[in-house]
């Protein structure tokens, strides 16, 4: 394990200016990438290079800025398409984010195809962003929300698979990590029980899709959809897949300028995707470093990352089950690069406090995931999140301050 | 370790989190109750206060679940106000906020065991930790009896 654990790590961290500064006087141990990951010097320089050189508005000038400025955002939707395994690059939409993507699928797609009485089907363990658009949605349309339970080690329990997803279900929407427990979900089979029955299938990739191999085409989803900032690119800038079929079928969701073919006082016509789903001038600059992004990340390789990170997350869960008063949580074998754990008498709050004053950055909180929080009975847990940059060594001394916080807290 | 980290978790918060005084239901039909919680972090407070004939702090206790901080707040707290005058009680929940929150003020000597908990001054995102005991205070001092909710954010 150590040997492929340090592989990326070592020779990629220099890359992230900055992981190299001391935080309350220690080096930074960066351990909160599940919320957001750094950035590469390529993705920074890709971002300086297009606001000092090409910045102009896309895919409406003729001028020779505005030409490379579209050249190089519609080579970033290439860049996307091929990450993901699509057919064609109208199959793929910028988003701000995740939660925007799951938001357009619930109210363009929801909102027009879902009538009372319907199915949505989701998980226990979803991310409030792969919870709340759809609860918004049921309301307005009188649709139910039904969930796959969550077994106490934090896996889905589909003992009873084929009662809930049963022809009532019209989409199913779940993640493909969750960000609370690490597991990885079976996402390929889950969509094939969906399309059996008739339903539109959707995957929250927000925690997966910068850290394993992924192409939808296999997963034989309808959508899918990731945020950029969890995987090197900056903030604001997402993607939502959409299968073509789909996305033809579904109308509009904002109106605005770039969305149109002709626009009249009383109504309009529209582009076909990916342009019906992108009104307005997009966040430019975030897609094309976005593209860097993509392209960092492919010199690595995805399933060199996937190794490293459950490599990280795997040891850490040994580890801190190890350390006396700490609990870590969800599968102990196959999972995402994550580990939350509970103390059985520190607060996370205080923990991550404590670990922040020795330059250790957790997160400490509910993680988005209040339901499932609640079923298991904690407030909040700490969480570790791993990325290619960091190092066994950083795990250890991790280890090494949760064991001098049970000293400072006794 | 970093002075002002430890001046925040120093030992007598810390025991006040672990041993909260006066922590527990008050089963009076006259006392209000205020549920609060501080939904960023997920710490709550059911805070129960019976107020005397002329309005004074008779009987103060409170369950919940929280941070050291929060925990230690609360307890502190219900120490210093029991048996307080209305006026006087309100004058402590303005001596706290401004306490923890403005740093050119002098720790008030009225707040007694309450000023160990200034340290919280330097860590901004603490703040709401220690202001959710007494913001369900607060809304105790305008409540009927009966069961109010509060809310940090």
């Amino acid at each position: 394990m150590t040997s492929t654990t340090s592989q990326p790590s070592e020779t990629f961290r220099s890359d992230f200016p900055i992981l190299s500064q001391e935080v309350n006087g220690h080096p930074l141990i960066y351990f909160d990438n599940a919320a957001t990951t750094q950035k590469p010097r390529a993705v920074l320089d890709a971002l300086m290079r297009y606001y000092e050189r090409d910045n102009a508005n896309v895919h409406r000038g003729i001028h020779t800025l505005s030409s490379r400025a579209t050249e190089a955002f519609e080579n970033a939707r290439d860049k996307v398409c091929r990450y993901l395994g699509a057919r064609s690059p109208n199959e793929i939409i910028f988003t701000r984010g995740t939660t925007e993507a799951v938001n357009l699928v619930a109210n363009a797609w929801g909102g027009t195809f879902l009538k009372a009485g319907d199915v949505i089907l989701l998980t226990e363990m979803e991310h409030h962003s792969n919870l709340v658009p759809w609860q918004l949605v049921a309301q307005r349309t009188g649709a139910r929300l039904r969930f796959i339970p969550v077994t106490q080690s934090g896996e889905l329990d589909l003992e009873k698979i084929d009662t809930l997803l049963n022809t009532e279900v019209k989409l199913m929407s779940l993640t493909h990590i969750s960000n609370f427990l690490g597991t990885i979900n079976p996402v390929k089979e889950l969509c094939a029980k969906a399309r059996l029955v008739g339903a539109v299938s959707m995957v929250d990739a927000a925690q997966s899709a910068g850290h394993m191999p992924l192409d939808v085409k296999e997963i034989g989803c309808d959508f899918l959809a990731f945020s950029g900032h969890k995987m090197c690119a900056p903030t604001g800038i997402g993607v939502l897949y959409g299968r073509e079929e789909v996305l033809e079928s579904t109308p509009p969701w904002q109106g605005g300028g770039e969305m149109i073919l002709s626009v009249r006082y009383e109504n309009s016509t529209y582009k076909g995707a990916p342009a019906k789903f992108e009104a307005g001038t997009p966040n430019i600059a975030g897609t094309i470093a976005l593209g860097a992004a993509i392209d960092y990340i492919q010199t690595i390789g995805r399933e060199s990352i996937r190794v490293h990170d459950e490599g990280l997350a795997l040891s850490a869960f040994a580890k801190i089950a190890n350390l006396p008063h700490y609990r870590p949580l969800g599968p102990s074998k196959s999972r995402g690069g994550l580990v939350s754990f509970v103390h059985d008498s520190i607060h996370p709050h205080d923990l991550t406090a404590f670990c922040d004053q020795k330059g250790l950055a957790l997160r400490g909180g509910h993680h988005c995931n209040q339901p499932l929080m609640r079923k298991f009975g904690f407030p909040s847990t700490s969480r570790a999140s791993f990325y290619l940059y960091n190092t066994e060594a950083e795990v250890d001394r991790m280890i090494d301050i949760l064991e001098q916080a049970n000293h400072f807290f006794k | 370790m970093n002075t002002e980290f430890e001046e925040l978790y120093q030992q007598i918060i810390l025991d006040h989190s672990k041993r909260p005084r006066n922590f527990g239901p008050l089963e009076d039909p006259a006392a209000v109750h205020v549920e609060g919680d501080n939904p960023s972090c997920g710490d709550e407070i059911q805070l129960h206060v019976k107020f005397g004939a002329a309005g004074e702090i008779e009987d103060i206790k409170f369950t919940g679940v929280g941070c050291a901080i929060s925990q230690a707040s609360a307890s502190l707290m219900t120490l210093k106000l029991k048996g307080k005058p209305r006026s006087e009680a309100e004058g402590m929940l303005k001596a706290f906020s401004d306490l923890i929150t403005k740093e050119e003020e002098e720790a008030p000597r009225m707040l007694g065991d309450l000023r160990l908990l200034r340290g919280v001054r330097r860590f901004p995102q603490r703040v709401k930790c220690a202001m959710l005991a007494w913001r369900a205070f607060e809304q105790a001092l305008m409540g009927s009896p009966g069961a109010e909710t509060i809310s940090t954010e």
